[in-house]
C-alpha cells in the first residue's frame, strides 16, 4: 500500500525513520536482504531517485551493507543497531521532554504519571 | 537535456507563456503545476515539439527541437477520447506502425500491469479505462522523455494510483525523464524530484521536492499555494 507522509519533513527521511523503526522492533533482522531499489519504491510509491537517496543515507549509518551485485543486506554488526536503539531512545525522550516543557509540566508530575501507569498495569 | 531560452507564445493577441526558461535533464520526473489557464499544456505542447514558439529556443541535446524530435520525446494529450474507434491492441499496432521505439510487447505488459482489457473498442472503456490505454500506449514507447498532459485528471484514486506505480515500474530514471502537468499534487507529490510552478503564462517557483520540505517545512500543496499567492502581479 501506498504510504501517507506528514508535511514538513522530507519523504526520504520520513522512510529513513520507517526503516530504523523495523529494524529496531526486528520487522527487519540482521542479514536480511532489502527490496531492490525500485521494489522498495514501488511498494511506497515513491520516487526511484528519493529510495536512492534513502538507501545512500542508510548505508552512511552504518545499518546496511551493499554487496555488489547481490542487493542491500540489514547489517549483521549487533553494535551498530544497539547504538541505532541508544540514540533513538535518546532523541525521542528529548523530544518528549521538549514538548512537556512547551506545556509548563514539571519532569516531577511526568514521572508520577508514569509510575501510576506502571503499576496499574 | 531539454533546455528552453526565453520562450514566448501567443494565441492572436494573448500572451499565453511569456519568456519562459527552463531545463529538463535526465533523470527525473517534472511536475508542472498552476491554475486552469496558467500555459501548462501550451508548454507541454511546446517541449513535445508539437507547437512552435514565438519567440526563444527550445533544444534537445544542443539540437534545435522540431518535429523530427517526436523519435525522442513521447507525448501524451490531454484529450479523453484518443482514436476511440480502436480497440486498445488496435491502438497499439497503430502507435507501432507511427514509432519505431514502440514495443508492442512492453504496451501490452503495463495494460496488463494496469489491469486494462484490450480487445475492448475505447469509446466503450470508463474513463478510468481509457486513461490506463493511454498512459500504456505511452510508456509503450522507448523514448528519452515522456511529456504527459494531466494524466491523471478526472480519474479516481484508485486508477490515479494503479498510473502512478505504472510509472515508477515502467521507466529506467537511468536513461529516461518524465515531465508531467498536474492537478493532483498531493499525491503525486511522492514520485516527483521537481516541481514548477506556472501563473499567467510565467514561471512563478521552481524548487525540488526534498529543498521544499526541508527548508519551508511545507508540502507541496502549500508551498504552492503560498508561492502562487506571493506572487500575484
Amino acid at each position: 500500500m501506498t504510504q501517507h507522509f506528514t508535511r514538513d519533513k522530507p519523504i526520504y527521511s520520513q522512510l529513513v525513520d520507517i526503516i530504523c523503526g523495523d529494524i529496531l522492533k526486528g520487522n527487519l533482522q540482521p542479514g536480511d536482504k532489502m527490496l531492490s531499489v525500485r521494489e522498495y519504491s514501488l511498494e511506497v510509491g515513491v520516487n526511484v531517485n528519493t529510495v536512492q537517496r534513502v538507501y545512500k543515507e542508510l548505508e552512511m549509518m552504518g545499518l546496511t551493507d551493499t554487496k555488489r551485485g547481490q542487493g542491500t543486506f540489514i547489517t549483521t554488526e549487533e553494535g551498530r543497531i544497539q547504538h541505532l536503539r541508544e540514540d533513538m531512545k535518546v532523541e525521542l525522550v528529548t523530544q518528549f521532554i521538549q514538548s512537556i516543557a512547551a506545556f509548563g509540566f514539571s519532569k516531577e508530575e511526568i514521572i508520577q504519571i508514569l509510575q501510576r501507569k506502571e503499576e496499574s498495569k | 537535456m531539454i533546455q528552453l531560452q526565453h520562450v514566448s507564445y501567443n494565441y492572436q493577441r494573448q500572451e499565453v507563456l511569456k519568456d519562459i526558461s527552463l531545463s529538463f535533464p535526465i533523470g527525473q520526473i517534472i511536475g508542472i503545476a498552476g491554475e486552469n489557464g496558467s500555459g501548462k499544456s501550451t508548454l507541454l505542447k511546446i517541449i513535445a515539439g508539437i507547437q512552435r514558439p514565438r519567440k526563444g529556443t527550445i533544444s534537445l541535446y544542443d539540437e534545435s527541437l522540431s518535429r523530427r524530435h517526436a523519435a525522442d520525446i513521447a507525448y501524451l494529450p490531454d484529450m479523453d477520447l484518443f482514436y476511440s474507434f480502436y480497440t486498445t491492441k488496435e491502438l497499439f499496432t497503430f502507435y507501432a506502425s507511427q514509432f519505431s521505439d514502440f514495443s508492442i510487447h512492453k504496451a501490452l505488459e503495463v495494460a496488463n500491469f494496469l489491469e486494462v482489457d484490450v480487445d475492448v473498442k475505447l469509446k466503450k472503456l470508463s474513463k478510468g479505462n481509457r486513461g490506463r490505454a493511454k498512459m500504456a500506449a505511452t510508456l509503450g514507447r522507448n523514448t528519452a522523455y515522456y511529456v504527459m498532459d494531466e494524466p491523471f485528471s478526472g480519474l479516481d484514486p484508485i486508477v490515479r494510483e494503479s498510473l502512478i506505480k505504472g510509472l515508477i515500474r515502467y521507466t529506467n530514471m537511468e536513461e529516461q525523464s518524465i515531465i508531467l502537468s498536474t492537478h493532483e499534487l498531493h499525491e503525486v507529490e511522492p514520485i516527483l524530484d521537481q516541481l514548477i510552478v506556472l501563473k499567467q503564462g510565467k514561471v512563478i517557483a521552481q524548487d525540488d521536492l526534498e529543498t521544499i520540505r526541508f527548508e519551508t517545512n511545507q508540502d507541496a500543496v502549500s508551498w504552492m499555494k503560498y508561492v502562487t499567492k506571493e506572487k500575484v502581479n
